[in-house]
């Protein structure tokens, strides 16, 4: 929008999402200052990390929760912002609700005081997390600070391998570079094996952009998408939509362009990967044994391997395959998506699950959740032993009631794997809907590759 | 709205020589309910700091009364993780006003920026003897000083870097969205251009 000497660029924000934690004290201080919300018609809203997933239509149990929701209604009400409620059609996660309403289109710049709002960068967009002083300033003036970010180019060609999808690939990516191997750049997503995912599967790899560092990730749009987003919600119809696709397909790098850093794998490497450690970085193929400190590339690291490790009840060089799971977690703004509930319930479809596993499904939208059952996805789980639940954030980051009790294992379609985070000492194995889904049946570590 | 200002600072460190310190850490999710910024820092490090029962963990180096001061000194890759700026709030509303690492996630940084508590980066060799003259002597002073950009102890010194903007900014206790304020109507006439 602008660019001024002394300052850092300003940047306008075609499009604000905006949930109950952040959002709060943001609010108040365009009450404080008494200025109104700049464009309401950029700025939608839901409930999402504090909503329980069991009676969504009885009022929350927990008192501070509730609050924090009721609070999100009245700012909504009282700055006039679209919200999308529980019990509205529309609600759900926010990076699941965007993109599928059609409110995320390529080429924009979409903000939200969550980092994983790099999903969004799937569809060709500069999209970032921020924190809530930013969330204040984009309400009230539609522009947020920044400056130019580096910029990386993450290239997979080559085949995927059988059992193995999108989250692997990030995954798998992040297990290279490290937990902060991107932090600084912006990266794009580029090579065959990326141009064969779908929409879907994209915003899988985008969305786990910042667990190693990079605030954004994102994939130059094509014919896939375009054939995504048409005739979603919100998106242009019609003529309009032919015009705009027009535009979207302008959307790609330049030939030749330099970025400052560029890696190239082979998907022909990538395998069903599982997290073994505390942070998404900590990564490995099922197959692989955890390595010990010695084996570490960077020795500083020893002393938070050792704690890890630790907090995860695991021997460093020890296998994984075959150990036992107490939970398994399907859901998520990483992985909740209709495409990966149809992977699961292709998978589970006539078996049953371990019986000392307990199994949760949780759609990441109304939409998702309308849409499984018209596809009789609910049946397969509930003959599993699955238990499918309402939308929500859920059991990804132990805030609302959905919690893995101390100790327990969970194996989690969900895209961080820190201290905690599943709930008070809980410890965590990130995998894919695929992996969680064969966890669930086996009631352990499984490679995949044994049902496909 | 105006912040606090800062220009310099001399104070004894509390340090948590611990990598990759994610937010999930400095403030667990299930504390991140109020609806205002204060109070967050009797959660900081929550699960660090208690058990189960509640109770201080006495090993965490914020339950050692040896230990005090007004600067944290965190292992590399502090802050990673979920944007929450309940975070930041919390490091400040516990009483530190700079945070020392060798590095911070891009989020974080923003953040403290944003609440006047001043990230600085020092490099891996610097950071590795920042620790090791805590853990010889907690009473280790260090003095920060924001107009000249240097971090020094016991006769070390170093230069750190900041942008310009935000060092004016947290001298002078600006706030961003004063600035985006005075581009209202440039930012309306782009939005009616674009929309």
């Amino acid at each position: 929008m602008k660019r001024a000497e002394g300052y850092p660029d300003a940047l306008f924000i075609d499009r604000h999402f905006i949930h109950e934690v952040t959002s709060p004290q943001a609010f108040d201080g365009l009450r404080k200052r008494g200025i109104k919300v700049f464009n309401t018609s950029r700025t939608t809203a839901t409930a999402d990390h504090n909503v329980p997933t069991k009676d969504q239509h009885l009022p929350i149990k927990e008192a501070l929760s509730r609050h924090q929701v009721e609070t999100l209604r009245k700012n909504c009400k009282d700055f006039g912002v679209e919200l999308y409620d529980l019990g509205h059609p529309y609600q759900g996660i926010v990076h699941i609700i965007g993109p599928e309403l059609g409110l995320t289109l390529p080429g924009m710049t979409i903000v939200c005081g969550d980092s994983h709002t790099s999903t969004h960068g799937a569809f060709g967009n500069i999209a970032f997390g921020i924190g809530t002083s930013e969330v204040e300033q984009v309400l009230a003036t539609q522009c947020i600070l920044q400056y130019k970010p580096k910029t990386m180019k993450i290239e997979i060609n080559g085949k995927l391998g059988k059992g193995v999808v999108s989250k692997d690939i990030i995954l798998y990516i992040i297990s290279k570079i490290s937990a902060s191997g991107a932090t600084g750049f912006f990266v794009e997503y580029a090579g065959d094996a990326i141009r064969g995912l779908s929409m879907e599967a994209r915003m899988t790899i985008c969305n786990m952009s910042i667990e190693m560092g990079a605030r954004g990730g994102l994939i130059a749009p094509d014919e896939t998408t375009f054939s995504y987003i048409k005739g979603r919600k919100f998106a242009p119809q019609g003529k309009a939509f032919d015009q705009a696709v027009e535009n979207w397909k302008k959307l790609k790098t330049d030939d030749g362009a330099k970025y400052d850093q560029v890696l190239k794998y082979d998907a022909a490497d990538i395998a069903p990967m599982i997290t073994y450690g505390t942070n998404p970085g900590m990564g490995m193929k099922v197959t692989d044994r955890i390595p010990t400190a010695e084996e570490l590339k960077d020795i500083s690291e020893q002393t938070s391997f050792k704690k890890s490790l630790e907090y995860m009840g695991l021997e460093p060089g020890s296998e994984l395959l075959g150990k036992k799971v107490d939970y398994v977690f399907i859901g998520s703004c990483t992985n909740a998506r209709i495409e990966d509930l149809r992977l699961v319930a292709g998978m589970v479809k006539g078996k049953t699950k371990a019986s000392d596993v307990e199994v949760w499904v949780i759609p990441g939208s109304k939409q998702v959740e309308a849409q499984a059952k018209s596809e009789g996805l609910d049946k397969i789980f509930e003959a599993a032993g699955f238990e499918l639940r309402s939308p929500g954030c859920s059991a990804c980051l132990g805030m609302n009631e959905d919690k893995v009790p101390p100790g327990k294992y969970c194996i989690s379609t969900s895209n961080r794997n820190f201290e905690g985070r599943q709930g008070p000492k809980s410890r965590t194995f990130l995998a894919s809907p695929l992996s969680a889904a064969a966890a669930a049946i086996t009631g352990k570590v499984t490679d995949v590759r044994e049902f496909v | 709205m105006a912040k606090e200002k800062f220009i310099t600072l001399k104070s004894t460190a509390v340090p948590v020589a611990v990598e990759n310190i994610d937010t999930d850490q400095i403030i667990p999710a299930r504390f991140l309910k109020a609806t205002t910024r204060e109070g967050f820092g009797d959660n900081l490090f929550r699960d660090w700091r208690y058990d189960n029962n509640n109770q201080p963990i006495k090993d965490f180096v914020l339950n050692q009364s040896a230990y005090s001061g007004k600067i944290l000194v965190g292992g590399k890759n502090f802050g990673c993780g979920s944007s929450r700026e309940h975070a930041a709030w919390a490091i400040h509303d516990f009483g530190f006003k700079v945070v020392v690492s060798s590095f911070f996630a891009d989020i974080f940084k923003n953040n403290a920026l944003n609440n006047g508590l001043l990230p600085v980066v020092v490099s891996d060799d610097f950071l590795k003897k920042i620790f090791r003259a805590i853990d010889k002597d907690p009473k280790t002073e260090i003095e920060v000083d924001l107009q000249n950009q240097t971090i020094g102890f016991d006769g070390l010194k170093e230069k750190f870097e900041i942008n310009l903007y935000k060092k004016t900014c947290m001298i002078n206790g600006y706030d961003d969205i004063d600035y985006l304020l005075s581009l209202n109507k440039e930012v309306r006439e782009f939005d009616l251009a674009h929309s």
